[in-house]
């Protein structure tokens, strides 16, 4: 079988004498879509810093496309084609929506020790940046402030700019939070033409969109991951219904 | 394409600036050229420290170790007979950018409370380096010897000529600063002061840029602590006292973050009302503190963005 695409081993992170990751192992296959859930507090957007290069893991290993990464830092990653969303909105407010992901594509487009040239004059950024905004529906919306823009434009984009970098492996937390119902369907039917061509960590409370995308499920409580399977196999699963799922939870 | 507002006030800037030295020789008041080239002298200084303070986010609180290097550097090749003036503001440019290297080295991965410590923390040091000097005067400091030289090409005693090199100076900061931050470059640490983690994510290690841009500014400050010696003709260590520093800080503030120009703006109406109040009152300052109060409440954007809307 093909290595996985990204794999840890005994990940652990403490913050005093909590244990927010406790000796994880996670394989995330190419291709596919990996939900993680679990309840409020179980470590999960933790996990995502610690993949992401945002968070230094106490101990564990992390290989992404065939090599250690564990000492790489979050941008030394992001070149590696490791992209995230944040659980927080997390974008550049003071910058137009088309700004946003031509930063996201000048990053990815060797140095910037350019001073003379008017980056927003520049195509081989604006034109790029412009088609990733359209796939994501805000091609209207390029020339809006980011802060501006309503919450679940906001959130998609999140999603623009992590695309931008061309990615091989999307790490999102939580795209729907806070979304209405149709945002929320919106952002899901996005998703679902995003997991074909890209690898996809999601983290997730809303259900109805990880039952939808996922193609595993592994389930988080208090740090560890406490099973791993197809989307029928956790929903069988008696652990699992008592830890999580039974709570009737859907915050 | 509309001319922007912003495009008329600074050529309308530029030609007032330009017209100082003919209109006071009418008026026969000479004073008027000293005190409009120490605001451009000020307001390049100023510049300097909005492309740290307003692009990059990093409250410099020490941006007046600059003026003193760049000051001490011209006053001591002159002390001891060198007074070649490219020689003299190239050393004071280098000088001050490599402080800024050690500095930033320090200062950057540090943010907030901690980096306005670090930067005062240096520049109180160079202060006090500088009281202790004997050699060039100590805490009295000492006179320049003679203006530095250019080989005949231009006369600094001239007091025009001297005016606008560096009005021209001004000009060509302006310039460079205004492609900087608009490049590549400058969208970099843009991005990082709006918001860093993100910029990181994306794929920025925004370190470096920021050294840079800390360097470049530290390096435009000396040459403007070069022209200060020229200015005063006399070097002392309160060019490097902590309330300069304040003092070019709150030209930024006072004429408006992030608009390079309005730093220009606000060191000449900062040291014009400092020299209108001081011949009115000795109590100038109790008139100026309230003034600065109400214009950092009540215009957000400073004054530059009372006169540009469109920035
Ligand atoms: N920087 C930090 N310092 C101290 N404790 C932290 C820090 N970050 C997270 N924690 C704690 O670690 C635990 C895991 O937090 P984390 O945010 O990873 O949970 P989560 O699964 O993402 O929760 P949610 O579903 O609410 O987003 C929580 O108890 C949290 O309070
Ligand atoms: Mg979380």
């Amino acid at each position: 079988m093909a290595e996985p695409l990204i794999a840890v081993r005994g990940l652990s992170k403490s913050f005093g004498g909590l244990r927010a990751t406790d000796r994880v192992d996670l394989d995330v296959e190419d291709g596919e879509t990996h939900a993680i859930i679990g309840p409020n507090g179980a470590g999960k957007t933790t996990l995502i810093g610690q993949l992401a290069g945002d968070l230094r893991p106490d101990a564990g290993t992390t290989r992404f496309a065939g090599r250690d990464v564990t000492s790489l830092d979050a941008p030394a990653r992001s070149r590696l084609g490791l992209a995230r969303s944040f659980q927080i909105t997390s974008i550049f407010p003071d910058f137009s929506a088309l700004d946003n992901v031509a930063l996201a594509v000048q990053a990815h487009s060797g140095h910037s020790f350019h001073f003379w040239r008017p980056a927003r004059a520049e195509r081989e950024l604006r034109e790029p940046a412009l088609a990733v905004l359209g796939g994501v529906g805000l091609g209207a919306r390029a020339d809006v402030l980011a802060a501006n823009l309503a919450h679940g434009e906001q959130r998609q984009l999140e999603i623009a700019m992590a695309l931008a970098t061309r990615p091989r492996l999307l790490l999102l937390d939580e795209p729907v939070a806070g979304m209405g119902l149709e945002e929320t369907q919106r952002m899901v039917r996005l998703l679902s033409t995003l997991k074909r061509r890209v690898t996809i960590v999601l983290v997730e409370h809303d259900m109805d969109a990880v039952f939808t995308l996922a193609d595993r499920i592994s389930v988080m409580v208090y740090g560890r991951i406490i099973a791993t399977g197809s989307p029928e196999e956790v929903r069988g699963n008696a652990e699992v219904r008592r830890a999580y799922l039974g709570e009737g939870t859907e915050s | 394409m509309a001319i922007s507002r912003r495009a008329i006030v600074l050529a309308a800037g530029a030609v007032l600036l330009a017209l100082v030295p003919p209109v006071a020789g009418l008026l026969n008041q000479p004073f008027y050229v000293d005190l409009f080239r120490r605001m451009m002298i000020f307001a390049i200084a100023a510049l300097s420290l909005d492309l740290i303070l307003g692009y990059g986010g990093m409250v410099s609180f020490g941006h007046a170790a600059y003026l003193g290097i760049g000051a001490y550097a011209v006053g001591i090749f002159a002390f001891y007979g060198v007074d070649n003036g490219f020689l003299q503001w190239s050393v004071a440019i280098a000088a001050s950018a490599a402080a800024a290297l050690v500095i930033g080295v320090i200062s950057i991965r540090t943010s907030g409370v901690y980096f306005i410590m670090i930067t005062l923390a240096f520049t109180q040091m160079l202060y006090y380096l500088g009281i202790s000097l004997e050699t060039y005067g100590g805490d009295n400091g000492m006179p320049l010897k003679t203006r530095s030289q250019f080989a005949g090409l231009v006369d600094l005693r001239n007091p025009s000529a001297f005016y606008y090199v560096v009005l021209a100076l001004l000009l060509l900061f302006l310039l460079l600063g205004r492609r900087l931050v608009d490049a590549r470059f400058g969208m970099v640490i843009r991005s990082a002061r709006s918001n860093e983690p993100r910029a990181r994510a994306i794929g920025f290690a925004p370190f470096r840029y920021k050294l840079a841009a800390f360097v470049l500014a530290g390096g435009a400050c000396g040459l403007a602590g070069a022209l200060l010696a020229n200015q005063t003709e006399y070097l002392t260590p309160d060019f490097m006292h902590w309330t300069r520093s304040g003092e070019i800080m709150f030209m930024v503030i006072l004429g408006g973050m992030r608009t390079l120009f309005g730093p220009v703006l606000g060191a000449v109406v900062l040291l014009g009302l400092e020299d209108v109040l001081s011949a009115l009152t000795e109590h100038w300052q109790i008139i100026l503190g309230p003034f600065l109060v109400v214009v950092v409440l009540f215009a957000k954007r400073g004054l530059f963005g009372l006169v540009s809307r469109d920035g």
